[in-house]
């Protein structure tokens, strides 16, 4: 029997975790670790609401203080893990060793960043509720002109909630065609045209060589020779998982703590959310996953796992899922793309503001895009959950038609 | 059991109807229904499923 449960990582798949560990029923001791000092907080809205000024922080609040005492949880905020050592059983919290029995480590990803730009003003990433509110204050102070650099999907939130508010934007990616690498050429250009519609600047193939300014940044250089004036950045260039302090601990790092197709990282340790890389049973292969909705079902399932033996662990195999809010579109993606899929467009049309599209290869579906099509994204989930055949995604595409 | 939405969060996201088709439905004009606003205790389990994993927590149980 397990007598207490660490989870670090104060965020989705921690406070999911938390709670789960409670619902089924563990009563030993639990503390939650956590190293911002904000009660814990949901962080889609922090690129839409609350950057669009529309929300107070308070409303993207995961959990009542109320909720806290009812879980009977130590939350300990404020705090960093710095050092595990799985041989002697010890966490390091704030430079200080404690013993743990069981651990759940949710530490999440932080922002890459370009170089040498720490000092420089008007540079954001945006990760936390603090980049949230710096990025929206700056917004507030009307720049003239926004230059995003990465056409991701924060970035692309970013322009949109800027646009939103009569900022300029310009937008720079260094991939012919946004997304091109997950979505394909074909809904690449059409998310590239939604955002040109928009009024937006889009310069694709085309990379940031330096931030230029001298306490503050004042312009963008190009690697093609050219600069952008700009007052406000923000870059979106993705993320890199917080493993740092497990260095010396004995887990096996690799883009993320690897776990096992169960989300066991070694015996009494699990992860989840966007720190963790385990064998997906249905991909076979290790795969991280920085979806909303996959911090929500692995913290679930990794406190499920702390409390099982191994016979009666259950492996990890969900089909991704998530979604994007830009302009009056919500986009939303299920499955893995592969770069060899084919592409198929359905139900709806670009033209239209809305469809679906297929992707899949060697027979089968892979993946589904949807633009402004919740109900059939979820249609199509379901097929990728049953391992559905091209011909059958094909059929319910008609069908749905 | 009675089936709570506030429909000033729901977004549409549809994650609630692919864990319980029985109780809501995300309909052709994009917004969510409740085909069954009191379902029994035996979908308990499905309901507190779609609490947790709707993205705008927009869903909640009264009993």
């Amino acid at each position: 029997m397990r007598e207490s449960v660490t989870v670090v990582g104060a965020s989705l798949a921690g406070l999911r975790a938390v709670e789960t560990l409670r619902s089924d029923g563990f009563g030993g001791q639990i503390s939650l670790v956590g190293d911002e000092l904000h009660q814990p907080y949901d962080r889609p809205p922090l690129s839409k609401q609350l950057l669009a000024g529309s929300w107070d922080p308070e409303r993207a609040n995961l959990i009542t203080p109320d909720r806290v005492d009812g879980l009977d949880v130590q939350l300990r905020l404020g705090q960093r893990a710095t050092g595990l050592d799985v041989s002697s059983r010890s966490i390091e919290i704030d430079g200080v060793p404690e013993p743990f029995d069981g651990l759940l480590i949710a530490t999440g990803a932080r922002c890459r960043t370009l170089p040498k730009t720490e000092n420089l003003e008007g540079v954001h990433t945006l990760r936390t509720l603090d980049d949230c509110l710096a990025i929206r204050a700056a917004l507030e102070a009307e720049p003239r002109r926004l230059v995003v650099v990465g056409a991701g999907f924060i970035g692309s939130e970013v322009a949109s909630t800027a646009i939103s508010r009569g900022v300029e934007v310009t937008m720079i990616e260094a991939l012919p065609v946004p997304l091109v690498r997950v979505l394909g050429t074909q809904v690449g250009e059409i998310i590239a045209d939604l955002h040109r519609s928009h009024s937006v600047d889009l310069r694709c193939g085309v990379g940031v060589t330096e931030l230029l300014g001298q306490d503050r940044v004042s312009a963008v250089a190009l690697d093609d020779g050219s600069t952008v004036e700009a007052d406000l950045v923000v870059v979106g260039i993705g993320v890199v998982p917080n493993t740092d302090w497990l260095e010396s601990s004995g887990l096996h790092l690799d883009d993320g703590v690897r776990c096992d197709e169960t989300c066991l990282a070694a015996p009494g340790i699990t992860a989840a959310g966007d720190v963790a890389r385990w064998n997906h049973p249905r991909y076979q292969k290790p795969v991280r996953v920085e979806h909303w909705d996959n911090a929500v079902e692995q913290g679930i399932h990794a406190a499920r796992r702390l409390l099982q033996t191994d016979e009666e662990a259950t492996p990890y195999a969900p089909v991704p899922w998530f979604w994007s809010d830009q302009y009056d579109r919500k986009i939303q993606v299920a499955g893995l793309t592969s770069p060899d899929d084919e592409v198929h467009l359905v139900t709806g049309s670009p033209e239209e503001g809305r469809f679906a599209a297929l992707y899949g290869s060697g027979g089968q579906l892979n993946a589904v895009f949807g633009m402004n099509r919740p109900r059939h994204v979820m249609r199509f989930r379901a097929l990728i959950e049953e391992e559905a055949t091209w011909e059958e995604a094909l059929a319910l595409g008609r069908e749905l038609r | 059991m009675r089936v709570v939405v506030d429909f000033d969060l729901c977004e549409s996201n549809a994650i609630c109807m692919q864990v319980a088709p029985d109780i809501f439905e995300v309909r052709d004009d994009d917004f969510l229904y409740i085909l069954d606003e009191e379902p029994g205790e035996d979908r308990r389990g499905a309901l507190e499923e779609a609490v947790q994993r709707c993205p705008k927590q927009a869903i909640s149980i009264e009993d």
